[in-house]
């Protein structure tokens, strides 16, 4: 019956369930820009799970007591069972996993920015939990009502993993904030290094964003990015104020009219120069992952070999 | 205090926190997605074991130093664990055996120790059989898959077993502690798990096409405090804040 209908019908019926909500399954008959666009943003997700373990996993093994270890340990896991969930999503749409890491690994596909800058301290888990993971549940939260099922179903799963990172960080920072002077020194140089680069998490201003209205016809994107990032802002100052850790832009005001902060110009050219791959540790973090590959792949092969031997000792 | 008692169970803790800390360096590293995740388990469980059991010490010792203080501010001469857990993580293969030998000495080791007359060991050790066991199944099933794998995955892990063979005969030592403690708190008699355990490890070798190694060669020391050089980086590593800022809550 498919067959019979023009490639335009098939479209306007596509988009006709989009607006009335509901949800396009893997077998469902979709656009091919809507299938790409799809795979495109979510193996990027899966990726950015993936290469986030990295400057976390680099404070556990020096995480200050038995507690900090273990929380800090589970939070890293849960990163990389969304990794799990969001390549199995991007795989309902035809994705192969191993491909979408090798475009990882040749820089064809993109990561987060945010995991591009260096942990340096152990306040930087605080800050990362607080500002990095609240900024991705500013993101993810409306993509629990995106278009494609399993895509939205995955993030239902991930946002309430992310909340719980969030509150988990905040509370590292508020702990370091009330703590001695070096603690609170601490806290502050984190919040300074990771503001900005939390901000730029949205992706660039509406007016330079190319894929936002097709996304947003789609709703595969629900808010625009600086709607996201307005959003993330007045929530996230209060927080700093209660705690005692000063937002480093002076051009930060509260503006009783709109009820907004304004912030101060986000340095475009550093976003852009981290994105091109010129941040701190882009080349540090693709080499790891391609370390991680190679020095596993005698390890996959085994498995596969094993596999293989006893699915034949079992048919003979 | 029962210093006898303080250091059997710090003994335990420091396998545990010591074996949990070298898996921790495998976070982010994995050779699969899937391993990332279990070895990550692994290490919480061992972080978890840890925590019950320095809590319990401290509380032998009289409160003089809590959990985080004996697991982070000790030095290396007063470490008990094992030579085998200190040893570096390697390649895959070296890691799963490592796993393997010390999991399929925890097992029938905790699976005794439950019979003791400390009702707080004893609640420790019946929580740790249960993810002892999983770690068991899991070390075993890559031991099998990588022995009976490709060539190149069985030598490699022939060579693991082979290097790591001569830290296994530390599993059973025994000494003073043991001596003093044995018959009072019925703990389980070290050289009587080592049947078990050789038994269980040869039966995992065989499905493996492992040859057990000829070489008997056997070193001793952790469980009195003398360590291979690996120990002392792994403290000064796990130390660091601690040391750098003393007297903190974190
Ligand atoms: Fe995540
Ligand atoms: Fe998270």
């Amino acid at each position: 019956m498919v067959k019979d209908l023009s490639i335009q019908e098939l479209e306007k019926r596509f988009q006709e369930k989009i607006d009335k909500d509901i949800k396009i399954e893997p077998n469902d008959w979709m656009p091919d820009d809507y299938r790409q666009t799809l795979i495109r943003q979510i193996s990027q997700h899966a990726h950015s799970e993936i290469v986030g373990m990295l400057p976390e996993g680099n404070w556990i093994t020096r995480a200050p007591n038995l507690r900090r270890k273990a929380v800090l340990l589970a939070k890293v896991q849960d990163e990389a069972g969304h990794g799990l969930y969001l390549y199995s999503a991007a795989e309902t749409l035809g994705a192969d996993r191993e491909e979408t890491i090798d475009d990882l690994h040749s820089g064809k596909a993109k990561y987060s920015s945010i995991f591009n800058y260096p942990t340096l301290s152990w306040a930087d888990m605080g800050a990362i939990g607080w500002l990095v993971d609240g900024a991705a549940i500013m993101n993810q939260v409306p993509l629990c009502r995106c278009s494609y099922g399993p895509y939205a179903r995955a993030m239902v799963r991930v946002c309430k993993e992310e909340s719980f990172h969030q509150r988990q960080g905040f509370e590292i920072m508020a702990h370091l904030a009330q703590g001695s002077p070096e603690q609170k020194a601490m806290a502050q140089d984190a919040l300074n290094r990771f503001w900005w680069p939390a901000l730029m998490m949205f992706g660039p201003n509406d007016a330079e964003s190319k894929h936002t209205l097709q996304s947003m016809n789609w709703k595969i994107k629900r808010h625009t990015n600086d709607e996201l990032r307005q959003q993330f802002v007045d929530v996230t100052i209060p927080q700093a104020e209660m705690i005692g850790l000063t937002i480093p832009d002076k051009d930060l005001i509260f503006n009783e009219l709109t009820g907004h902060y304004e912030f101060g110009e986000i340095n475009w050219d550093e976003f852009w120069n981290v994105v091109k791959g010129n941040g701190p540790c882009n080349k540090d973090r693709i080499d790891t992952r391609k370390k991680a590959k190679e020095d596993g792949a005698w390890v996959r092969e085994a498995a596969l070999a094993f596999a293989d031997k006893r699915q034949k000792r079992k048919s003979a | 205090m029962n210093k006898e008692l303080f250091e059997y169970v710090i003994r335990i803790a420091d396998d545990s926190l010591i074996l949990g800390q070298r898996l921790s360096e495998w976070c982010g590293h994995g050779p699969i997605l899937e391993e990332d995740i279990a070895l990550t388990n692994i290490a919480l469980d061992l972080i978890g074991q840890a925590t019950n059991l320095f809590e319990y010490a401290s509380q032998i010792e009289g409160g003089d130093r809590n959990a985080d203080q004996l697991a982070f501010l000790r030095f290396d001469r007063e470490y008990r664990n094992l030579l085998l857990v200190e040893q570096p993580n390697g390649d895959f293969g070296d890691t799963l055996m490592r796993q393997f030998l010390f999991d399929a000495f925890r097992k029938p080791f905790f699976e005794r120790l439950i019979a003791c007359t400390d009702l707080q060991i004893s609640g420790i050790a019946e929580k740790s059989l249960k993810e002892t066991k999983y770690h068991l199944k899991h070390s075993s099933e890559w031991v099998i898959r990588l022995g009976d794998g490709t060539e190149e995955s069985h030598n490699r892990i022939q060579n693991s077993l082979d290097s790591l063979w001569r830290y296994t005969d530390e599993l059973f030592f025994e000494n003073q502690v043991d001596a003093v403690l044995l018959d009072d708190f019925n703990f389980p008699k070290l050289s009587e798990i080592k049947e078990d355990w050789l038994k269980n490890v040869e039966l995992v070798l065989d499905e493996a096409t492992l040859a057990v190694p000829d070489n008997n060669w056997q070193f001793k020391g952790g469980r009195e405090g003398l360590h291979s050089e690996h120990l002392g980086k792994i403290l000064a590593e796990m130390q660091f804040m601690q040391r750098a800022y003393p007297n903190m809550e974190w």
